[in-house]
């Protein structure tokens, strides 16, 4: 998993890359300042989704399956929730700002990092809703407690990325 | 452990037919049968991107030609580049470390054996997706199909634009979808060597071709990302209207360069590498002596993984960076040269005072360190930047680079093709196809590349489907021309030697070579479970110590 | 190596190489008319001595090594007879290790160094006043060169005065793209530079010959990259203005092909070609106004004859497959016409 992490950081630091070169340099269209919102709200309910399955995997640990599976789902819920958050604020640039992908370069850039991170979010998602359906169903116990600690590092990676995506994207881009 | 491997008879039961045995090859986790798959599934691609080359020798052989279109010509230079790296030379390195690895350390498969199969069938859907190009791509002009940018692709000739169709699709999917592939069997191997080395094989003990592969594994997760992130980015300038290197919109050609050279410059040390890795196992058992200086191979190896990180826009000094930046590039290249340079001097003390035997893989390898040795000296010329404004995109480096890629890389891989084919395939190869084969291939990679080096100084530039007479061009371009058919003629004899050995050649044992590393100690071929008992190892050369108690190796190390 | 014996070696380097350059020059000009190792302009010059120092380093590593690798593998090669004992197993020899890590860093010290003084000269020069400027544009798949300060527009043969060593008139080229990449390199004037859209480049030239340059686009800019060619000329002085004040001009009417004329205005021809003074203002392809006084027409693929004039209007992509110009279609008569208008553009 530590590999992995390392090969999707690669590919996530040529998007940042890219992001930070083109900052300031659309000629037309709208620009950050005018049109982003600080998503404030769904960045806690996405970092605090890191505690909580830090919280599930120390209980697995223990071996208290049924508290594993609530923690569990209570991050599937925060992580779905920043899902729509950046559905909500991409409709938003879309039809209220009239930002897209193919605007400008603030939007190409724009819609192909944080969309990037928001795949990624995704896939996350379903690797723990998977997770998920086999603890309600009972297979999940004490002894794979390893295996679900290895997803929720990239869980935590995940996030990770998003603390950088925001600083780049919210606070130097702007 | 017992030096006596556990030998399987021969039982009297009937061959599975045909389709189970393709059902159990296509469906394989065996980390073997997937090396040995990579393997043949490159010397395929060998003989199309050779093909490929053919063609544009032929073109170039005198000024004016008309034997292909300058549109065939351009597909071709792209699809042989593309095929070469991606479809040879990394099948090629990955089938290698998929097999030994786990062979060397004393392992039973790799840590992930599926994801192995994946990464494997992605790379092999990646290159069928390129060749389908071919028939059912469309381009420029209307009468393209197979890409013509040029391997490295260099906006804003990929836009939509200029490229109009699919055929730069073909390229920009196929490679996503290997390099995909890549990265799987990179993380396979970084986890197996870190994870499952048996007991007693410290990482100070493991063979210097597990090494090798581990930083070559870094290497590929650290560098074919950035080229996957490069084409995602030039899809979203295809399909979505993304102007990432839209230089009308304000979008920079640059920035593809930068990142694609990001990508490239460390794919070339993926690939020579391993290739290193070859020399490190195959010079020391035929010059009978340990390699000297172990501990500063490792470290040279290790420091080659990070310069090379750094030294990318040495392709780009002519692209109008400042002075600075480009005098940065010309420092990170010429210090790379400095661990290259050691290991050469390092493969040359393991000769030193031995009793070197000119086997087939060492004849090879013998050849390998006097090429690479040239290789590098041209590439410090190209290093020094001004020099390189003369040298860079003329047929000067196409000779610089063939001369580490087939010099250099292709080789060690003839070599360790000779050297650890008795392994797979149980059978010796036979000695005289195999000198047949080096001398052929020796002869016409010398009239190619030495050769080449002449018109690149005489100002011919790269990629051009003719060129006008009276530049003094003509006659290397002659010689050039007539060297590769003595390399095609070299290909088919080793292909032949393989194919007839396999069924013909006498049968090898387990340990052929009196070798000294842990995949001499079992069967030829191995068991698919490797080892009957998992070995463990107290030195560097386990073979060694107990070949040679009176003498062993760890009591020096 | 103290800094002396580094400055003596390296002064004898240069000497050698100088004198081998001193030797191969004559036989290098004719090997080539786009040979690096004859250079005839001051940038070309100083690549060349960096150049001349870098071989001699790596010839003399290379001896060294070669013959080391030469000698172990014929001295300690197993002799029929030998026994089968195995050799005395070296692991290493920190001394030696040292030694072979040292003067390689060294050598990269001193190659460094030298490499670093020519990339500042080289690009870091001074614009002394007198210099020409010249806008280059790179185009699919021609050259456009504009004076702006001379106000001359032209395409493909790109004339300069040539330099006084006394009174240095270098030109400065200031390099644009329209399209794709291209790259701009005559081997005997200067190291190339890149032309890369919305990316200016600026290289220059300061040539100490007359004569004519060869050269061509190297970087791969699509179908047509190969006969994308260049010729410099490097004029005296006076030719020089000559030719800037032939080129300010526009274009002189003539009554015997207006026919010619007329049909080229009336065709699609002028979305493309500018010939000034007259109506036609198209900025895709190379300006026409004084077509006739290029040796070259095609960028240099052909030899300007009314013959090739013809058959280039006729069908450009007969003899340039994937070039920009369409055929027009044009009937016996219409060409006729044309390229007789064509003729009258000196």
């Amino acid at each position: 998993m530590y590999c992995l992490i390392a090969a999707e950081s690669a590919i996530f630091t040529i998007f940042v890359i890219a992001y930070l070169f083109y900052t300031g340099k659309s000629l037309i269209g709208p620009q950050p300042r005018d049109v982003l919102r600080v998503p404030v709200f769904f960045t806690i309910c996405l970092l605090s989704s890191s505690l909580t399955i830090h919280f599930a995997v120390k209980f697995l640990e223990r071996g208290k399956v049924r508290v594993f599976a609530l923690w569990w789902l209570l991050t599937i819920v925060l992580g779905a929730l920043f899902l729509t958050g950046t559905a909500q604020e991409w409709h938003h640039l879309i039809y209220q700002e009239g930002l897209t992908i193919q605007t400008n370069l603030f939007g190409t850039t724009y819609y192909s990092l944080v969309g990037l991170h928001a795949f990624h979010v995704t896939v996350g998602l379903l690797a723990l809703t998977s997770v998920s359906a086999f603890a309600v169903l009972g297979y999940v116990k004490q002894e794979h407690a390893e295996r679900v600690k290895v997803l929720s590092l990239y869980w935590h990676f995940v996030d990770v990325v998003w603390v950088v995506v925001f600083i780049v994207v919210y606070l130097i881009g702007r | 452990m017992s030096a006596e491997p556990i030998v399987l008879r021969e039982t009297s039961a009937v061959r599975p037919p045909l389709v189970e045995t393709l059902h159990q090859w296509v469906t394989t986790v065996d980390h073997k049968r997937l090396g040995i798959l990579y393997i043949i599934y490159a010397l395929i691609f060998l003989i199309l991107g050779g093909i490929e080359a053919t063609i544009m020798r032929i073109q170039l052989i005198r000024p004016l030609n008309d034997f292909v279109s300058p549109q065939v010509f351009n597909r071709m230079f792209t699809m042989h580049g593309t095929t070469m790296i991606f479809f040879v030379a990394m099948p090629l390195v990955f089938g290698f470390g998929n097999y030994l690895v786990p062979l060397m350390i004393g392992a039973r498969d790799m840590a992930f054996p599926r994801l192995n199969a994946f990464s494997f069938w992605m790379t092999a859907f990646g290159g069928l997706l390129l060749y389908f190009s071919f028939i059912g791509g469309d381009g420029l002009y209307g009468a393209g199909n197979a890409p013509d940018v040029g391997w490295f692709a260099y906006a804003p000739l990929t836009s939509p634009t200029f490229s109009p169709g699919h055929s730069t699709d073909f390229w920009t999917l196929a490679l996503l979808i290997s390099g995909f592939g890549s990265i799987g069997t990179a993380i396979n191997l970084v986890t197996t060597i870190v994870c499952m080395r048996c007991s007693g094989m410290t990482l100070g003990r493991m063979p210097l071709l597990a090494w090798m592969n581990l930083v070559m594994g870094g290497l590929v997760i650290l560098a074919v990302s950035p080229l996957s992130a490069a084409q995602i980015m030039l899809m979203v300038d295809r399909y979505l209207g993304g102007h990432f290197f839209d230089t009308q919109a304000g979008g920079s050609a640059v920035l593809w360069m930068h990142f694609f050279w990001v990508f490239g410059h460390p794919e070339v040390y993926i690939l020579v590498i391993p290739a290193f890795a070859f020399a490190s196992e195959i010079i020391p058992v035929f010059s009978r002596k340990a390699i000297f200086g172990y501990p500063v191979m490792v470290a040279a190896t290790v420091g080659i993984g990070f310069i090379s990180m750094s030294v990318w826009a040495h392709h780009m000094f002519a692209v109008g960076m400042t002075s600075n930046s480009n005098t940065f590039f010309v420092l990170s290249t010429m210090a790379i040269a400095v661990p290259t340079g050691i290991k050469i001097f390092n493969w040359l003390g393991t000769m030193w005072g031995g009793k070197i035997l000119f086997k087939v893989p060492m004849l090879f390898c013998i050849a390998f360190l006097f090429q690479f040795l040239i290789a590098g000296l041209t590439g410090i010329m190209l290093g020094a930047a001004p020099f390189d404004w003369q040298l860079t995109a003329s047929y000067f480096v196409i000779a610089h680079f063939h001369y580490v890629i087939v010099g250099g890389i292709l080789f060690t891989i003839f070599g360790a093709c000779y050297y650890w084919f008795p392994k797979a395939s149980g059978r010796m190869y036979s000695e005289s196809l195999g000198r047949l084969h080096f001398w052929l291939f020796v002869i016409g990679f010398h009239l190619t590349f030495d050769f080449m080096h002449v018109p690149g100084v005489l100002g011919m530039p790269r990629r051009i489907y003719t060129y006008e007479p009276g530049r003094g061009w003509d006659v290397w371009n002659v010689i050039i021309t007539i060297g590769a058919f003595f390399q095609a003629a070299a290909i088919l004899v080793f292909l032949y030697n393989l194919l007839w050995s396999y069924f013909n050649g006498e049968i090898a044992g387990s340990d052929p070579w009196d070798a000294w590393t842990l995949e001499w100690t079992t069967t030829s071929p191995p068991p698919v479970y490797n080892f009957s008992t998992i070995p463990e190892v107290k030195s560097r050369r386990p073979l060694w110590d107990l070949k040679h108690p009176e003498d062993p190796d760890w009591r020096y190390e | 190596m103290k800094a002396s014996n580094r400055t003596t070696s390296k002064a004898l380097c240069v000497c050698f190489g100088t004198a081998v350059a001193a030797f191969a020059q004559p036989a290098s000009r004719s090997w080539s008319p786009t040979n690096i190792f004859a250079p005839d302009s001051t940038p070309a010059d100083t690549i060349f001595g960096l150049s001349m120092f870098v071989l001699a380093v790596t010839g003399a590593i290379f001896a060294v090594v070669f013959t080391l690798l030469a000698y172990a593998v014929l001295k300690f090669r197993k002799r029929a007879g030998d026994d089968d004992q195995e050799p005395a197993q070296i692991y290493g020899s920190t001394q030696v290790e040292l030694a072979w890590t040292v003067i390689p860093v060294l050598i990269v010290v001193v190659l460094f160094l030298a490499t670093a003084r020519v990339i500042a000269s080289v690009q870091n020069a001074a614009r002394p006043r007198g210099a020409i400027e010249v806008t280059v544009i790179g185009h699919q798949f021609w050259w456009e060169y504009r004076y702006p300060d001379l106000k001359v527009v032209t395409a493909n043969e790109l004339h300069i005065p040539v330099s006084d060593p006394a009174h240095p008139t270098p030109t400065f080229l200031t390099l644009l793209s329209a399209d794709t990449d291209h790259s701009f390199w005559v081997p005997r004037l200067a190291g190339k530079t890149d032309l890369i859209p919305n990316h200016p480049n600026s290289m220059w030239v300061d040539p100490h010959e007359t004569g004519l340059f060869l050269g061509q686009c190297s970087q791969y800019c699509g179908v047509q990259h190969a006969l994308m060619l260049l010729r410099v000329y490097v004029q005296p002085r006076e030719e020089f203005d000559r030719w800037v004040k032939q080129q300010s001009q526009p274009a002189l009417a003539s009554q015997t092909v207006a026919p010619g004329q007329r049909i080229f205005e009336a065709t699609a021809c002028v979305n493309c070609h500018t010939v000034a003074g007259t109506a036609a203002k198209g900025r895709f392809g190379p300006d026409l106004t004084h077509l006739m006084s290029r040796d070259t027409i095609a960028s240099g693929a052909m030899a300007n004859t009314a013959d090739n004039l013809r058959r280039w209007i006729r069908n450009p992509a007969a003899i340039k497959p994937g070039c920009l110009m369409p055929a027009m279609g044009l009937s016996d008569p219409d060409l006729d016409a044309i390229t007789a208008y064509m003729e009258t553009l000196r």
